[in-house]
């Protein structure tokens, strides 16, 4: 080996430790806590998905009772998320479901977790229960061209 | 001596800092933008738009000014350090020629707004195929640059048995490698993906599997762009401060570590891409965090380097030693600023780093917030550090000093206003990206309005530091009449310790590096190129 000076093996130590900790850390929020990045949900034909599937008619269903699944198609030139408005139940439960029918968009619904890339061939998607009453934008935060800036929409639980 | 790689360095110089010159001009201007002063109308017919001129400043910023000055400045160090010639200089300007071609070539369609796609050039935006092969042919020539290194650093190998090679030489070749290795992801990108398809060869393009080649290189690349800065904090700072090098084998370990684990970590600039499954994310997640440990290994190792050279000095006490340090220095002053800067800018890291703790600031605004205090300032601002003793170096001319002190502290200031403005709108939910001063009309609050304007308060300052930065330099290279000679600031190591044979053995490192990389990439890969993922047009959509 080599040699390490007393107060950097110290150090080294701390460090090492700090970071198994962070490990630990992130590991329990999503494992046990559920606080989970997005994974794999279903491949989509961005050429047809205007035109067929689910994202044709987008918009919010009724699974069961305050279960919801909100379906959004989100288009550049005009830049617009189908649909922009949509209102649930307080205590509601809804998934998204967000592809693009063109480029590379973002979807992030501010003050929670929802936060996704959005891109043509994939479906993204993630869970979330709104248990405060408000609108929340749902905004796209990946450069699509020069609309981008006015590209959002708006989900009211009341 | 060295008549060659002086010219060398000064050419890249020369292409670096006329790209620096352009790309940023438009920061300010995007910070106005933020601001609610928006100059893009006055700029038409040149600058189209706020995305064009944001394209130029990533592209010219982060890609052009960085890699010129990387290549010249390391060929540099390698021969002077190694006290040997190039083997091959004209591999060297093979690859710098190469470089101002691709460089040409992409120039053309970003200056006539065809290529407005950002620097991650997100397909199915599609500019068009000479964009594309400009960018390539630049990066292959920064290959030849590296090639040349390698070569002349192996040569010295073979004439010294045996011996161990300097510690700038040995940590510019670790960069160069660890460059030629990552960049083997957006080269498989453009030239199997998106140069076929921006020729119309085929019909479409896997999203989904460009994003994952482009960030294969995407997090590389930004070590790419910190390890020369490291070059200068372990191998040149502390004798610039009369110190040494505290651990020469520490920090030889550390660059090992960063050339075996920067590259098996992209998917956490992929956390919340949809075609991704959330364990191969978390398996990066891991990887990053353990990247972050030869950057606290280089905290303490520089940290110890400049307290010994601060203690030569006369410094006493715990902290005393801080105040004898060269402050009147600019070289150093620059680097020290921004190493405590980095220490803000690390710690964002971990926090981007953090798995699902990202999904509170994935593609905001406390992205660029972070980015301009790592490559921003803990890089950018070293290299202007580095260059406020290489270009009186090469030219034999004095700098003025208390102007490029004056930049320096500025720079400082300018840059915790400006970042910390973006953090806190990105903490917010303000995108990144975005024409922030029309966005927050739509879906902004008062309070960010006030974050905005510190971004406006904070370009402004760092306008006024880069203006006097490019005075300094034109000054001290064309116009300056004071004479003076600059020593090449190579420090020594502290103790006579002998390195350790497993760090001077390149093979099981090497063995090591492809190994973890197949094991963090070659599944997933495989995965998106037979998952049968429906294929893009082209669009364009920035006209």
């Amino acid at each position: 080996m080599m040699h390490i000076d007393r107060l950097e093996k110290i150090y080294i130590y701390i460090s090492i430790a700090v970071l198994v900790i962070f490990t630990i850390a992130i590991t329990i929020a999503g494992f046990a806590l559920g606080i989970q990045v997005p994974s794999p949900s279903q491949l989509i034909d961005p050429n047809t998905v205007a035109s067929t599937g689910p994202y044709s008619e987008p918009g919010l269903r009724e699974l069961s009772p305050g279960n919801y699944e909100l379906y959004i198609r989100a288009e550049a030139s005009p830049w617009r998320f189908y649909p922009d408005e949509v209102t649930v139940p307080l205590n509601s439960t809804v998934t998204f479901h967000v592809t693009s029918a063109d480029v590379q968009h973002g979807f992030k619904l501010q003050d929670t977790n929802v936060n996704f890339m959005v891109l043509p061939g994939q479906e993204s998607t993630l869970t979330y229960t709104f248990t405060e009453i408000g609108d929340y934008p749902y905004i796209c935060t990946e450069y699509c061209g020069v609309g981008h800036q006015n590209m959002y929409g708006v989900l009211t639980v009341e | 001596m060295f008549k060659t790689e002086k010219k060398l360095v000064g050419w890249h110089i020369v292409l670096a800092l006329s790209s620096l010159s352009i790309g940023a001009f438009f920061g300010p201007l995007q910070a106005w933008e933020h601001a609610g002063w928006n100059l893009y109308p006055a700029m038409q017919p040149y600058i189209a738009s706020y995305y064009q001129g944001l394209t130029l400043h990533g592209i010219l910023n982060a890609l052009v000014f960085t890699t010129f000055f990387i290549t010249g400045f390391l060929t540099y160090v390698v021969a002077t350090s190694l006290d040997r010639p190039m083997r091959y200089p004209k591999l060297s300007w093979a690859g710098f020629f190469t470089m101002v071609v691709g460089l040409l070539l992409a120039a053309v369609p970003l200056l006539l707004n065809l290529a407005s796609v950002l620097y991650t050039m997100y397909p199915p935006m599609m500019a068009p195929w000479y964009f594309y092969v400009g960018m390539t042919v630049f990066v292959v020539g920064s290959w030849m640059s590296g090639w040349s290194m390698m070569i002349t650093f192996a040569t010295w190998r073979k004439d010294n048995p045996g011996a161990t090679p300097p510690f700038q030489a040995f940590a510019s070749v670790i960069t160069m490698v660890l460059w030629q290795i990552c960049t083997l992801g957006i080269a498989a990108e453009m030239l199997i993906l998106v140069i076929p398809w921006a020729l119309g060869l085929v019909p479409g393009i896997d999203v989904q599997l460009a994003r994952t080649l482009f960030w294969f290189t995407g997090h590389p690349l930004v070590y790419f762009w910190l390890l020369p800065a490291y070059v200068s904090w372990y191998g040149m700072m502390p004798k610039q401060a009369d110190g040494k090098l505290f651990s020469d084998t520490m920090a030889r370990f550390a660059f090992w570590l960063f050339l075996l684990l920067s590259t098996p970590i992209g998917f956490h600039h992929q956390y919340v891409d949809p075609g991704v499954p959330a364990g191969w994310k978390y398996l990066h997640a891991i990887l990053t965090y353990a990247v972050f440990f030869p950057s606290l290994l280089t905290a303490f190792n520089v940290a110890a380097s400049l307290e010994y050279g601060g203690r030569q000095r006369g410094g006493k006490g715990l902290l005393g030693w801080i105040k004898k340090l060269p402050w009147g220095d600019p070289s150093y002053t620059a680097q020290n600023l921004a190493m405590i800067i980095f220490i803000l800018g690390g710690a964002g890291g971990v926090i981007n780093a953090s798995y699902n703790v990202n999904l509170v600031i994935h593609n905001t605004a406390w992205v660029p917030g972070h980015f301009h205090l790592t490559v921003g300032t803990a890089v950018t601002f070293s290299f202007m550090g580095i260059m406020y003793w290489l270009v009186p170096h090469l030219t034999g001319k004095a700098i003025q000093r208390r102007v490029a002190l004056w930049q320096a502290w500025l720079w400082a200031a300018g840059m915790l206003i400006f970042s910390r403005g973006l953090h806190w709108i990105g903490l917010l939910g303000a995108p990144r990206r975005t024409m922030l001063g029309v966005a927050i009309d739509n879906y902004g609050t008062g309070e960010w309005q006030v974050a905005s304007m510190m971004t406006g308060v904070g370009g402004t300052i760092l306008l006024i530091s880069g203006l006097l930065f490019f005075y300094v330099i034109i000054h001290g290279a064309f116009f300056s009449k004071e004479e003076v000679v600059v020593e090449i600031p190579f420090a020594e190591p502290l103790t006579d310790e002998v390195v350790p044979a497993w760090l001077n053995n390149w093979k099981p490192w090497l063995i090591a590096v492809f190994a973890l990389i197949i094991i963090a990439y070659a599944p997933m890969i495989i995965n998106l190129v037979t998952d049968g993922a429906a294929f893009s047009p082209g669009f364009v959509v920035w006209k």
